[in-house]
């Protein structure tokens, strides 16, 4: 590669993080303009500054939110994970299996979870019911993926399996699986989104009748109080955490599949 | 499928395996072949050449037993019949290997699926890379090689467990010219070091021409052995005999066959 090719693609990384941190500048400095120019009173728009101060000021409380929100999106994340995993596997070992159970999957997966959540409430403890949300909305993609990879093996590759006499454990293992893998890391990073958006919607279902308090039990509670800034922190907090959830993931797929998957070869060929 | 012994062969060289009366028809109704007879001769290079559509692959998945025919049967010489897994060897047109592992493990494979230990399979497997020149190459993954050097790869996985027939499926139909011959010369080395018996699909006059020690031309619609040709040119075959005047007889010679076949074959 000629030093002026490394310097333009240099040049181009810089600007990959460079332009979205300046749209966030412009953004910010409008609103703050915005604020100051019509007298917008903080309880219909607060200024930038005082959203960041009042997150500051408020971080105990909304710590605990964010940390009690944060471990039901993860459990919610694992267990969806597990359980579309496995079901996808049992789906593959039996066609029986698939048959009897894929159209109640889609059904789980069509039906808005915010519109199951008040009957799970009714039926389920809080936190109980809020991972149940977490999961129902989490577990689809990972086990609609998952089938797809484990149907996507090459099929001289299977011949070869057959050929040699592998045994159907052998073909799981060694073929189907790690050709799914890609798939199946696809599936987990919709998952990790979803399940936040699971968990929030059951947060908000329970409203102000839940015990637990998660983030968006925060946001409904500051609705009521017009704490508006306050709304504005911990909706600032749920963006991070659903930021950092698909990094996360993005760098787990990359750190899996840099080796061999084309979507996660580095530029040079 | 039958499986019949065979006691006596009919001429020449013992068969090692035969297709007798062989048919297929697919769920869909094609005919893919039909009342095919052919004889795999052990220590034999033997060529399929035909049109393509011609079932030539078929009939070669079927040896292979990763095809049943719907009619005939394949028949085994008795001393091979009883070891059939790791006994054949199998080559895609494709390379077909595993991308998330590296070479190593890739050649490994079938040595593995055959319940052989990792430490026996490790001489073994270094051994098949040495014989097609990737030994240095073994914490390598696929993607990383060219072409030819995964076409390499694939052969080494297939040799690997030093299988008495070696079926290969047009395997340098997508690779350049200069790769080509080059895998060809390595190819026939091979055979004659270790006593395989090669049954290679192709739909190039050339190469079969060049390979092999005997070409079974097929015609199409539906599939079956059309006429087979010997080629006696004495091996090692190398450049002098590509360019010899016998080379161009023979591939005279093999072209109004395959003319012939595809005549006797063509559209109604």
């Amino acid at each position: 590669m000629s030093a002026q090719a490394s310097a333009r693609e240099r040049g181009e990384r810089v600007l990959r993080v460079a332009l979205p941190v300046i749209v966030f500048a412009i953004v910010i400095a409008i609103w703050a303009a915005a604020v100051w120019f019509w007298q917008i009173k903080p309880y219909v728009l607060p200024t930038p500054s005082l959203v960041a101060h009042t997150l500051v000021a408020d971080w105990p409380l909304l710590s605990r939110s964010l940390l009690i929100t944060l471990i039901t999106t993860v459990e919610g994340f694992v267990l969806a994970a597990l359980g579309g995993f496995i079901l996808a596997v049992l789906f593959d070992l039996s066609r029986y299996v698939e048959y009897s159970l894929y159209p109640y999957a889609v059904i789980l997966q069509v039906t808005p979870v915010i519109a199951i959540a008040p009957l799970l409430l009714v039926y389920l403890a809080q936190p109980t019911a809020v991972l149940v949300c977490a999961w129902i909305v989490a577990f689809f993609p990972v086990l609609a993926n998952t089938t797809l990879g484990l149907r996507s093996v090459d099929r001289n590759l299977a011949d070869l399996f057959a050929l040699y006499g592998a045994s159907p454990a052998r073909v799981m293992w060694d073929l189907k699986l790690p050709a799914a893998l890609p798939h199946v890391l696809g599936g987990l990073r919709i998952a990790g989104g979803l399940s936040l958006v699971g968990a929030v919607a059951a947060e908000i279902a329970a409203g102000s009748g839940g015990a637990g308090s998660g983030l968006a039990f925060r946001i409904m509670e500051a609705q009521y109080r017009l704490n508006i800034p306050r709304m504005f922190a911990a909706l600032l907090l749920l963006c991070v955490a659903g930021l950092v959830i698909f990094y996360l993931l993005a760098l787990v797929n990359y750190l899996a599949l840099r080796r061999w998957h084309e979507s996660a070869l580095d530029g040079e060929r | 499928m039958t499986n019949v012994m065979m006691n006596a062969p009919s001429s020449g060289s013992p068969s090692l395996v035969a297709l007798r009366g062989v048919g297929k028809a697919f769920p869909n109704g094609t005919l893919a072949l039909n009342g095919l007879n052919l004889d795999v001769r052990r220590g034999e290079f033997l060529s399929l050449l035909g049109p393509s559509g011609c079932g030539k692959s078929t009939a070669l998945r079927i040896i292979a037993g990763l095809s049943e025919p719907t009619r005939g049967g394949v028949e085994w010489a008795a001393v091979s019949a009883h070891t059939r897994t790791g006994d054949i060897g199998f080559v895609f047109q494709e390379p077909t290997l595993m991308p998330w592992t590296t070479v190593f493990n890739n050649v490994r494979l079938p040595l593995k699926l055959s319940g052989v230990a990792a430490d026996k399979a490790r001489q073994r497997v270094n051994a098949a890379l040495e014989r097609v020149g990737l030994h240095n190459f073994s914490t390598v993954y696929p993607r990383e090689l060219s072409g030819g050097m995964r076409m390499r790869v694939s052969i080494a996985r297939a040799l690997v467990t030093e299988p008495e027939l070696l079926l290969m499926d047009e395997p340098f139909a997508a690779l350049d010219e200069i790769t080509r011959f080059k895998l060809n010369d390595d190819l026939l080395t091979m055979w004659q070091s270790l006593g395989t018996t090669v049954v290679f699909v192709t739909h190039s006059v050339f190469e079969s021409v060049y390979l092999s020690s005997r070409i079974a031309v097929m015609a199409a619609r539906p599939g079956r052995i059309f006429t087979e040709l010997a080629i006696d040119a004495p091996y090692p075959r190398g450049g002098d005999f590509r360019t010899s005047t016998e080379y161009a007889a023979l591939c005279r010679r093999t072209s109004e066959a395959l003319g012939g076949a595809m005549a006797a074959g063509a559209e109604p």
